[in-house]
């Protein structure tokens, strides 16, 4: 098969201007994958400077809700700035390092692979501009505030839909004026080869911990695991712990929305809105129109709100390895605050997608069966979303108590 | 004739070419067609016909937002064919090509893009997110169609690179002046001159050269340099501030006629 295809999707669709570029990140990234002694740094980093290995937690107040298989969640939320974005970006940061480069870029949507990004930055010493949609600005400011005080330079994009895919666009034309000081954090298993595979391996620290751990505590495999998917890597990094195990169904979740059936969502392998295109430096489904125009995605949760989805996903998608499913906007809040009242644990809303799906299957499963929920980051970051959401008229005084003070003050 | 014969031909008489771009549907068809009737009038060899896309990576802002409010005001792939039928029928001197992304290719089925292009008279294709590695079926039909799809030389590629890809592509080749999107404005030194020299060496077919020449200085300094001087976001700009009555005189200006 060629270089950098998943089944017929993948590819490296660049502009010429960085042939040499992608030349030379292949050679970095083959090189480091070949050399068992990077591996031991990047797991020695994560370790010291990260939380990891990550927590696998047995859920069980919402085991004995539902009443059927045992439920555990692996704890990506207690992963350093948050989420698993980190897991990628410092194994990213540490090739950048061997590239000799000085300055990184990157996009976001939620803002959680900013920040990880921006705190990579401040770690190794390098300059940092990150690339955000001004709607997401306007949904995450508290990421963007963080970013900033950890020493990034926040560009706000104003192009297309002002979300993530106009991010990676802005992204991409820093890339090509910068390249040969500059390094492209991708932050998700998307965009051209070799980022889906570099990414996917990055992240595969978290199936390589949850299968050991879940061998440990329920003493055998897994029926099920569930991850939310917007570009992919948190599925992508669960899923490879457990992809030779044939017995262990994989559960995708992407953002349903408002519904599959209004067009206001951002589901990709599930509903019929999606077909395949080429954009963005690589071949996959994409949420667009008859002559291949990009359409306007909806979802409450930021990091699930993109047109395309991970070519590795969307192969194993096709060959039936991976089973997607969608949960809308609605049935992610109930599931947060049913998660938070008996767990005590605030999933991100990206993450709760995977959560809704997790709570429609579980009561249907044997209760010595286990599943996993991989919960990629925490929800306290969406506290103006979800607080929104929740319609909290004690949050809603405090905003607007503050709001007059600063106002006040300004005066 | 074929597209690179006719820009040797088109040199035996001129010091150096000139090739415009705009994009279609921006700010509308019927501007569009004034803007060419004054180009062709004027003296243009070769248009670039941009079908608007809503992901422009490689386009700077001018042509991005271009590209969006075209989209926006519901342009479709079928209007830009229907309309450049009609252009490329009333200004036959002038080589007119497709420049766009290839998922607009893609998504119409490559076979029935190069088919439909070649019935309507399109003399190539230049696809900035298509490398020749990814292209093999579009590069085999677009050859056989007689399509000449249009390669790309930049500053970061190495020689071995420059000759790699001229072997893939007929025509030109579009050498881009610099690092960098669209848009920005380029200064002859003593690096674009070792540049334009190892592009020279490198194929033997005609070399545009692009991105920021936008007035009469930018196209003397390419004459014996180059084949062809490419006016990209300058002529939009102009559109914008002007009108499309501006472009005649300018394109006279810029050939100093």
């Amino acid at each position: 098969m060629k270089k950098g295809y998943f089944g017929q999707w993948g590819g490296a669709f660049i502009p010429e201007v960085l042939y040499e570029t992608f030349a030379r990140l292949n050679h970095a990234y083959e090189e480091a994958r070949a050399d068992a002694s990077f591996w031991q740094e990047y797991t020695r980093l994560m370790a010291n400077y990260s939380c990891r290995p990550t927590p696998l937690t047995y859920a069980e107040n919402l085991s004995e809700h539902f009443g059927g298989a045992r439920i555990y969640i692996k704890r990506e939320d207690l992963n350093h700035t948050g989420a698993h974005k980190l897991n990628n970006v410092m194994g990213q940061g540490l090739l950048v390092r061997r590239m000799g480069k000085k300055r990184v870029i990157a996009e976001t949507g939620a803002g959680q692979h900013g920040v990880a990004t921006a705190t990579m930055a401040a770690r190794f010493g390098l300059a940092c501009t990150i690339y955000m949609g001004e709607e997401d600005i306007a949904r995450q400011r508290p990421n963007v505030f963080w970013m900033e005080k950890l020493g990034a330079t926040v560009v706000p994009v104003t192009d297309g839909s002002r979300t993530l895919k106009d991010a990676i666009n802005a992204a991409f034309r820093d890339w090509v004026a910068s390249m040969d000081e500059t390094h492209y954090v991708l932050g998700t298993v998307c965009g051209p080869h070799p980022f889906p595979e570099m990414v996917a391996w990055f992240q595969s620290i978290i199936g390589k911990e949850a299968n050991r751990q879940i061998r440990e505590q329920h003493g055998r495999l897994p029926a099920r695991v569930y991850a939310c998917v917007g570009g992919g890597s948190n599925a992508m990094g669960v899923f490879q712990g457990f992809l030779d195990e044939p017995g262990v169904e994989l559960i995708g979740v992407e953002a349903g929305g408002k519904g599959l059936d209004t067009g206001e969502h951002a589901s990709r392998m599930v509903g019929d809105l999606a077909s395949p295109g080429v954009a963005q430096g690589y071949k996959t489904m994409f949420l667009q129109d008859r002559d291949g125009q990009m359409l306007h995605t909806h979802s409450i949760a930021a990091g699930l709100d993109y047109v395309g989805v991970s070519p590795i996903l969307a192969d194993l998608g096709e060959k039936g390895r991976v089973r997607f499913e969608a949960a809308t906007d609605r049935e992610v809040i109930r599931a947060l605050e049913l998660t938070m009242r008996t767990e005590g644990i605030i999933p991100a809303l990206e993450s709760a997608h995977a959560f809704v799906q997790a709570f429609k299957e579980a009561p249907d499963l044997a209760v010595d069966e286990a599943i996993i929920i991989n919960m990629s980051g925490r929800g306290d970051k969406d506290i103006f979303t979800i607080a929104h959401a929740f319609d909290d008229s004690s949050w809603k005084a405090f905003i607007i108590g503050l709001a007059a003070e600063y106002q006040s003050s300004n005066r | 004739m074929k597209l690179a014969a006719d820009i040797k031909k088109r040199r035996q008489d001129k010091p150096v070419l000139l090739m415009t771009h705009l994009v279609l549907g921006y700010p509308s068809l019927a501007v569009n067609r004034e803007v060419i009737r004054q180009m062709a009038e004027n003296g243009v060899d070769c248009i670039e016909l941009q079908i608007p896309f809503s992901e422009p990576m490689a386009d700077g802002p001018v042509i991005l937002k271009a590209n969006q409010k075209a989209l926006a005001a519901g342009l479709r792939v079928a209007d830009c064919f229907a309309f450049a039928a009609g252009v490329i029928a009333e200004f036959p001197r002038v080589n007119f090509l497709f420049m766009t992304y290839y998922n607009i290719v893609f998504r119409y089925g490559e076979k029935d893009f190069i088919r439909r292009a070649a019935e309507i008279g399109i003399r190539g294709f230049i696809i900035p997110d298509l490398p020749p590695e990814e292209g093999e079926t579009y590069l085999q039909l677009s050859q056989q169609s007689g399509l000449a799809p249009i390669m790309f030389f930049t500053p970061t590629s190495s020689d071995e690179r420059m000759r790699q890809v001229a072997g893939r592509g007929s025509g030109f080749v579009y050498c881009v002046a610099r690092r960098g999107v669209t848009g920005q404005h380029t200064v002859m030194d003593a690096d674009l001159e070792n540049y334009l020299s190892r592009c020279r060496r490198a194929t033997d077919l005609p070399l545009a050269l692009g991105f920021g020449i936008g007035c009469r200085q930018d196209v003397v300094m390419l004459e014996g340099r180059v084949d062809m001087a490419v006016i990209g976001t300058a002529t939009i700009r102009l559109v914008d501030d002007r009108g499309p009555e501006a472009v005649g005189p300018f394109i006279a200006g810029l050939l100093g006629s």
